[in-house]
């Protein structure tokens, strides 16, 4: 296990921090070809997965703000926003947002945190890749095409419930630091 | 903050992930996933599947001008930042609220609500309960979904504090009734009409919208 941030996770913090082109640049590389595919699989139409891809990527580059890398990995942070914009298509109103959680600038990074978070997403990934191809339709079905599910970890095993601790454990630290500046 | 220990139904959470809950049960989800960070934890673990599905996928060609297109769009002004919360009221009820604070309109008995959508999915309202009084007996016709914003209340189904959510089906009978201290302020979303018991004669339900 690499010992070190993702390549695309300290992209993602450069266009955060320093709104660094090149880093976005390399991101869109990454992202938006997989993010096309992504809708097309979903049932948009090449010009229209094209123009959201490009919507999405805005958001990306506008949002980077909120880019917490103990609550999520980038690729993680970025399904979720092209998630929300294709569902907010299929809506006659668009889905009620969580509230957004405070930017904290006075927070240092958790590095162990982080780092914990990267490896049991990359335990995931690997999880995902031993599946049997038809638990990995359900799960692609649910994810990119649009189908409500429910139990999926259940279904597949997956590792999910260490993930959740670790986000839980991002979110617990951000509103323990809120207490200390807004008691 | 105290532990909330009602949270949102497991089903109703992997619609409002699908994106097809209406929108009076969205919002009502939305404002306890801005408090509990227990069910928000189980949203974001669901975009590590998606992320991780995200990575392996086989990437699509773009047109050729799509990175041009992005990079010029950068410099365009930001969109307006969100709603935030305020007070006892986390973002999604003040963006429904459209940033004011409530107008209140009386029910008799000190209760006050204020409708903030209605349509033919099912309404959503704001509802204030001064300490000790009950709402009105209820039954229900399909879903609804109570979320505390302050203050409490109990009932058969247990007691119910700031963050924590009741979710009653059809035929349930309760009775709330709001805790001491501070007023009980809620948020509650029904696919259906209420039927009141006792206060408003059912004809007039139209006329209160209740």
């Amino acid at each position: 296990m690499k010992n070190e941030l993702s390549d695309l996770a300290r992209d993602l913090i450069a266009v955060r921090d320093a709104r660094d082109r090149a880093a976005f640049g390399r991101l869109f590389d990454h992202f938006a070809p997989r993010l096309k595919a992504m809708l097309l699989r979903g049932g948009l139409r090449d010009g229209s997965a094209e123009d959201v891809v490009q919507d999405v990527m805005l958001a990306v580059w506008h949002k980077a703000a909120q880019f917490d890398p103990h609550r999520a990995d980038a690729a993680a942070w970025i399904y979720g926003i092209a998630r929300n914009r294709r569902i907010d298509m299929a809506r006659r109103r668009p889905l009620a947002q969580p509230e957004e959680m405070p930017e904290i600038e006075s927070l240092e990074p958790d590095a162990a945190q982080i780092l914990a978070l990267q490896q049991e997403a990359a335990q995931l990934g690997a999880a995902l890749s031993r599946l049997a191809p038809e638990q990995a339709d359900a799960l692609r079905a649910a994810y990119f095409d649009d189908i409500p599910h429910s139990r999926i970890s259940e279904m597949t095993g997956l590792p999910l419930g260490t993930i959740k601790s670790r986000i839980r454990l991002g979110l617990d630290r951000l509103r323990h630091e809120l207490r200390k500046i807004a008691p | 903050m105290t532990e909330i220990s009602h949270h949102i139904p497991e089903d109703i959470l992997d619609t409002y992930r699908a994106g097809t809950l209406p929108h009076a049960f969205g919002v009502v989800v939305a404002a306890h996933l801005s408090l509990c960070d227990e069910c928000r934890a189980r949203q974001e673990a669901g975009d590590m599947i998606g992320g991780a599905l995200l990575s392996r996928a086989e990437g699509a060609a773009l047109r050729p001008d799509a990175r041009d297109r992005i990079m010029a769009a950068l410099d365009a002004p930001p969109p307006p930042p969100p709603i935030r919360g305020s007070g006892v009221f986390p973002a999604p009820v003040m963006a429904e609220l459209g940033g004011r604070p409530p107008r209140w309109r009386m029910l008799g008995g000190g209760i006050r609500q204020q409708i903030l959508s209605a349509d033919r999915e099912g309404s959503l309202r704001l509802l204030y309960i001064p300490p000790g009084k009950a709402v009105p007996e209820h039954g229900h016709r399909g879903l609804e979904l109570t979320l505390v914003l302050q203050g409490s209340f109990s009932d058969s189904e247990g007691a119910f504090h700031r963050g924590d959510v009741e979710t009653a089906h059809d035929a349930i009978d309760h009775q709330p009734v709001a805790g001491p201290g501070a007023p009980c302020i809620c948020l509650a979303a029904t696919d259906a009409p209420l039927r009141f018991n006792a206060l408003v004669p059912r004809l007039l339900q139209p006329i209160f919208r209740i």
